[in-house]
């Protein structure tokens, strides 16, 4: 079994509502110098496979089908 | 004129469109559900509002990827008409059979609402029954309606009049890129738009101004 972690971020120049809105609760709270905050997904995914390369060519498939909308995201897998 | 609209567990603007497609063309449509892989002969399929699989993931994103999409797909390669409106515009770009992506509104908050609209182009088959330039008047219900494209996108879409329908008179209730509400293919065969024609049909409704939309993807005399 295979465990991976996929993080799915915005793209640069992508406007990002809650991530302002979070940066300006931070400020708001009392931490100093934020400066932007951008929110993002993480996907955790266990795979019945041994061959990590086949599961790295999957869950970048799993990635581009699905988890991420590559108009506004970039992902990343990392495989744990 | 034959439609169909596609029903996905989670819309809920569904019987709206139907009564609106029965009203209009006279007939009711046919409908077909998320498992169907064919779509029979039709002139127009409607994708309606709602929030299809609770907006899990992106909204429109689950929806996007089941079987009747494919068929969808198909019908809109081979030139048939495709109305998506709300969720139904958030499920089209998912598709990718509009360019783009609909973000969270820059307020964070949903807004339910009426907002202006400018026809921008009315040389479309979906708003053929309109002046260009005309303001119209509809309803939005959206979480997420804020319009975005790279910026050569943007141009070719501006460019080539897939624009076709702006937030007018400072009502842009979301923060969408220049304004926008809703847009058409290259081909300019599959419409999306945020806004709520189907709504707006009848006196009841407290105004018409949707029904040109519908009368002109139908081909139907004003």
């Amino acid at each position: 079994m295979i465990k991976a972690r996929i993080t799915v971020t915005l793209k640069n120049g992508v406007l990002d509502p809650q991530g302002k809105a979070i940066e300006h609760a931070l400020s708001g709270l009392g931490f100093g110098g934020v400066g932007a905050v951008r929110q993002g997904k993480v996907f955790d995914v266990e795979l019945a496979e041994s061959d990590k390369a086949k599961a790295e060519a999957d869950l970048k498939a799993m990635c581009d089908k699905l988890l991420a909308n590559t108009v506004i995201e970039n992902y990343s897998v990392a495989i744990t | 004129m034959k439609s169909a609209v596609v029903l996905l567990p989670g819309l809920n603007r569904d019987r709206d469109m139907i009564a609106a497609l029965t009203k209009i063309s006279g007939k009711p449509p046919i409908t077909v559900w998320q498992t169907d892989t064919e779509i029979p002969d039709v002139d127009l399929i409607a994708i309606p509002g709602g929030f299809s699989f609770g907006d899990y993931l992106r909204c429109g994103a689950i929806a996007a990827r089941m079987p009747v999409m494919r068929a969808v797909a198909e019908k809109a390669a081979a030139g048939v008409t495709v109305i998506g409106v709300c969720n139904g515009f958030q499920i089209l770009v998912e598709a990718g059979l509009l360019p783009g992506a609909l973000m969270r509104n820059t307020s964070l908050k949903f807004v339910c609402r009426q907002v202006k609209l400018e026809i921008t182009n009315a040389n479309t088959m979906f708003t053929r029954r309109y002046q260009p330039g005309q303001i119209i008047r509809t309803p939005v219900a959206h979480h997420d309606g804020n319009y975005f494209a790279d910026a050569d996108t943007l141009a070719r879409l501006e460019g080539e009049g897939q624009v076709v329908f702006r937030y007018a008179d400072g009502t842009n209730p979301n923060g969408s890129i220049n304004d926008i509400a809703g847009i058409i293919n290259d081909r300019g065969n599959v419409l999306g738009l945020m806004p709520h024609p189907e709504n707006l049909i009848e006196a009841a409704h407290g105004g018409t101004d949707g029904r040109g939309l519908f009368e002109s993807a139908l081909g139907i005399a004003a």
